[in-house]
C-alpha cells in the first residue's frame, strides 16, 4: 500500500471520528491533536511513514503511542484524582518506587517476573493508599499530602536500589515495555485495557457520579449520603496503581531501574494531559478519554519537537506556551472577555450546518467554577 | 501565666525542632556545635533561603510558585553570559533582578486576570524559564570577573574565631529581615495575609486584591532572581541545567517553617528556621559519613509529614474552640 493512500485512509478515519465527537467536550482535544498531526503531515517528512518489520508496525505515529503510554496510564489515575478536586504530585516518585521494587526482586532475589510485578503493583497501591489516608483520613490539602511522598518517594526508591542502577534482562519484564502484540506495541494494549477497565468502573457503576459530585461539592455530596472520604481514598489508591504500572513500563523501556530519573517531571505531564483533556483543575466533571487523548497530544508535541530537531533542552518553552494557551481557552474570564471577538465567527458558522460543535469557546461551560 | 497564642505554636514547634537537630549534632559530633559549622550552614543554604523568602509570600497569599528552581538557574546563566560579553557586574545583576520581577509580574497577571490556577501558570513558568536558560547558553559558564574573584571574598566579616560570615550569608540574613519587615510591618504585608485567609472577604473589605496578588508574584520573582544572584556568588558560575527541584526544597522549608499552605498563617522568620533545619539535616548526614544522601529526602519527607499533621491538629482545635 503506497504511503499517500494509507495517509488518506488515516485522515478519513480521523475526520469521521472527529465528526462523531462533534457534540462532545473532547472534540477540542481531538481537534488539537488533529491540528498537530496535520502540521506534521505537511512539514515533517517521514512522520507519517509506516513500515512493517518482522511482523511489527514501525513509524513515528506508533512511536507516539508507545512512548505516550506512560503519560496515558498516569493520566487515567490523575483524572479521577483531579475530578475529586485534588491533585497527585507523587506519581513520578511512585513510578520510581515500583521500578525499584520490581527490579530489586527480579535481580537480587531472583524471583520470577510475575511475583516481582505483583509485589511492585501492591507497593504502588499501598503508596496511593497512603496518599488517600492523608487526604481523606486526616483532611490534609492534596498538594501538601502528596508532596510528602513526592519528596520522600525518590529517597525510598534509592534506598530499595541501594543507590545503584539495576539492570535486568528478564524476558517478561522486557516484554512489558518493548514487546509487540498483534503487530502493535504491547504498551498500547496495556493502555487500552486499563482505559476500558477504568471506563467500566466509573461509567457503568455509580462511582463516576460519586467522584464528580465529591469534586463539585464535598459537603453537599456528604449530606446526600455519599461517603466522600471513601471515594477520595479510592481515587488516590487507583492513582497509585496507575503510577505503578507506568513505572513498570518506564523501567522495562530502558531495561533498568534508575531511581533518580524514572518518572522525573512526569507528574506535571500527567496533570497537563488531564487539563488538555478538558477536566477542570477545580474538580467536578471529568473526561476519561479526554485525559488519554491529552496524554497522546503531549507525546505528539514532544515527538514533533524531536522530529523538527528542537533541542530537548529548549523544548520546554513551546510546551509552556501550549499550557498557557490551553489554560487561557479554558478560563471563564478569558472566554467572556473575548466573546465579542468569537461570537461573530460563531454566528457566521452557525448556518453552515447543524453538524458544527455546540461547544464553541463562547458557550458557557456546564461545570461552574467553585467559589 | 498568659496562654500562648495558638498562631505561634507552629513557629515554636519549628524552633524546637531546630534546637533538637542542632543539639543532636552537637552531642554526637564534637566539632558540630561550632560557629564555623553554623556559618557554613548559612553560606551553603543562602540561595535556597533567599528564594524561599519569596516562596513564603506566595504561599502566605494562598498561591504556590513552582518556577523557583528554573528562575535561579536562568538568572545564573544570564549573569554569567552578560559578564562573559563584558557587561558591568552591577548592571548584569540589575538586569537579572528586573527579569525576575518581570517574569513574576507576568505570572501574577495571568493568575489574577484570567483566574488561572497558580499551580499551572507557575508550572508553565518553570518550563519556560528552564528552556530560556538553555537558549541563552546550553552549557555551564564560569565567572572570572574581578568583582567575583577579588571583591566578594573581601566582603566578609569575622564573626567568631575561625568563622567568617561570607557575603552570601549576609544576603540571606538581609532578605529575611527585609521579608519580615514587608510581611509584618507594611500595608502590603497585611493585605497578603488577608488575601491568603480569604480572598473574597479581602475583596469585600475593599483591599486592592489585584494589585497585591500581582505584586506578591513580582516579589517572589524578585526574591527567586536574588536567590539566583546569590547562587552565582556561591558557585562562581552559571549553569542552565542546575537547581532542578529547588522549588521543592523551598516549599518544604516554608512548610516546615510553620507557614500554612492554605495561606494566611505563618511568619517569615519561620522560613529561615525551616531552611536551617533542612541544611542541618544535610550537614548531619555529611558528618555521619556512612549514611547516604537519599536519607536526606526521606527525613525531609517525614518532617514535612509531622508538620502537616501538627498544623492540621492546631487548626482543628482552633475550629472547635470557636
Amino acid at each position: 500500500m503506497s504511503d499517500w493512500l494509507s495517509d488518506l485512509i488515516f485522515w478519513i478515519v480521523f475526520a469521521a471520528i472527529l465528526l462523531g465527537l462533534r457534540r462532545q467536550r473532547i472534540f477540542w482535544t481531538v481537534g488539537a491533536l488533529g491540528l498537530l498531526l496535520l502540521f506534521n503531515q505537511f512539514f515533517t517528512p517521514g512522520f507519517f511513514h509506516l513500515q512493517v518489520l518482522d511482523g511489527h508496525l514501525y513509524g513515528s505515529r506508533i512511536d507516539v503511542l508507545n512512548q505516550g503510554a506512560k503519560v496515558m496510564l498516569l493520566s487515567l489515575g490523575m483524572v479521577l484524582v483531579i475530578a475529586t478536586g485534588g491533585v497527585d504530585l507523587s506519581v513520578g516518585a511512585v513510578m520510581a518506587i515500583a521500578a525499584a521494587v520490581s527490579s530489586r526482586l527480579l535481580v537480587t532475589q531472583h524471583l520470577p517476573a510475575g511475583v516481582a510485578i505483583a509485589v511492585a503493583l501492591a507497593v504502588s497501591i499501598l503508596a496511593g493508599a497512603w496518599n488517600g489516608l492523608l487526604v481523606a483520613g486526616f483532611g490534609v490539602q492534596p498538594i501538601v499530602a502528596t508532596l510528602v511522598l513526592m519528596v520522600a518517594g525518590r529517597g525510598i526508591a534509592q534506598l530499595i536500589t541501594e543507590g545503584q542502577i539495576i539492570n535486568f534482562l528478564d524476558p517478561t519484564m522486557v516484554y512489558l515495555g518493548n514487546g509487540h502484540l498483534l503487530g502493535l506495541p504491547f504498551t498500547l494494549t496495556l493502555v487500552v485495557v486499563m482505559l476500558l477497565l477504568t471506563h467500566f468502573l466509573v461509567r457503568r457503576t455509580a462511582l463516576g457520579l460519586f467522584i464528580e459530585s465529591v469534586g463539585d461539592n464535598d459537603e453537599a455530596s456528604r449530606y446526600s449520603g455519599i461517603n466522600a472520604k471513601q471515594v477520595k481514598f479510592l481515587v488516590y489508591t487507583f492513582s497509585g496503581l496507575c503510577a505503578g504500572l507506568a513505572g513498570l513500563v518506564a523501567c522495562s523501556n530502558i531495561k533498568s531501574a534508575d531511581a533518580n530519573n524514572i518518572g522525573l517531571y512526569l507528574e506535571l505531564d500527567a496533570i497537563l494531559a488531564v487539563v488538555v483533556g478538558g477536566t477542570s483543575l477545580q474538580g467536578g466533571r471529568f473526561y476519561l478519554v479526554g485525559a488519554v487523548v491529552g496524554g497522546l497530544f503531549i507525546q505528539t508535541l514532544t515527538t514533533t519537537f524531536y522530529a523538527k530537531n528542537v533541542s530537548s533542552d529548549i523544548a520546554p518553552v513551546p510546551k509552556a506556551l501550549v499550557i498557557i494557551a490551553v489554560c487561557l481557552l479554558q478560563s471563564e474570564v478569558f472566554r467572556t472577555r473575548f466573546a465579542r471577538v468569537l461570537s461573530p465567527i460563531e454566528k457566521f458558522l452557525k448556518p453552515v450546518g447543524s453538524w458544527l460543535p455546540r461547544h464553541l469557546p463562547t458557550t458557557a461551560r456546564h461545570d461552574s467554577p467553585k467559589s | 501565666m498568659t496562654r500562648l497564642n495558638p498562631k505561634y505554636i507552629p513557629l515554636m514547634a519549628t524552633a524546637v525542632v531546630l534546637a533538637a537537630v542542632f543539639g543532636t549534632g552537637s552531642v554526637l559530633y564534637p566539632n558540630f556545635g561550632t560557629p564555623r559549622v553554623f556559618v557554613n550552614l548559612l553560606n551553603d543554604n543562602a540561595f535556597v533561603g533567599v528564594a524561599a523568602i519569596g516562596e513564603s509570600f506566595v504561599i502566605l497569599s494562598g498561591g504556590i510558585d513552582l518556577s523557583v528552581g528554573s528562575m535561579v538557574a536562568f538568572v545564573g546563566i544570564l549573569i554569567a553570559k552578560l559578564l562573559q560579553v563584558g557587561c558591568d557586574p552591577f548592571l548584569a545583576i540589575g538586569i537579572a533582578l528586573c527579569a525576575g520581577i518581570f517574569a513574576g509580574a507576568v505570572m501574577g497577571c495571568l493568575i489574577h486576570f484570567f483566574e488561572m490556577p497558580p499551580f499551572l501558570v507557575t508550572l508553565a513558568g518553570l518550563f519556560c524559564l528552564r528552556g530560556l536558560g538553555f537558549v541563552i547558553y546550553p552549557e555551564s559558564i564560569g565567572i572570572d570577573h574581578p568583582f567575583y574573584a577579588q571583591m566578594l571574598p573581601q566582603l566578609s566579616i569575622l564573626v567568631a574565631p575561625k568563622a567568617v560570615l561570607p557575603f552570601t550569608a549576609m544576603c540571606f540574613l538581609a532578605s529575611v529581615l527585609v521579608g519580615t519587615f514587608i510581611a509584618s510591618f507594611t500595608r502590603f504585608g497585611r493585605n497578603v495575609y488577608a488575601i491568603g485567609s480569604n480572598e473574597n472577604s479581602a475583596r469585600l473589605m475593599g483591599l486592592p486584591v489585584a494589585q497585591t496578588k500581582i505584586l506578591t508574584y513580582a516579589l517572589a520573582g524578585f526574591f527567586s532572581a536574588a536567590g539566583g544572584v546569590v547562587a552565582t556568588f556561591y558557585m562562581q558560575s552559571g549553569n542552565p541545567a542546575s537547581f532542578v527541584g529547588l522549588e521543592l526544597d523551598a516549599i518544604a522549608s516554608v512548610v516546615i517553617g510553620g507557614i500554612l499552605l492554605t495561606g494566611g498563617v505563618g511568619f517569615i522568620p519561620g522560613t529561615l528556621m525551616g531552611v536551617l533545619i533542612l541544611g542541618l539535616i544535610q550537614t548531619l548526614i555529611n558528618f555521619n559519613g556512612t549514611l547516604n544522601s537519599w536519607w536526606t529526602k526521606i527525613v525531609i519527607g517525614v518532617l514535612l509529614l509531622i508538620f502537616i499533621v501538627l498544623q492540621k491538629l492546631i487548626s482543628r482545635r482552633a475550629v472547635t474552640q470557636l
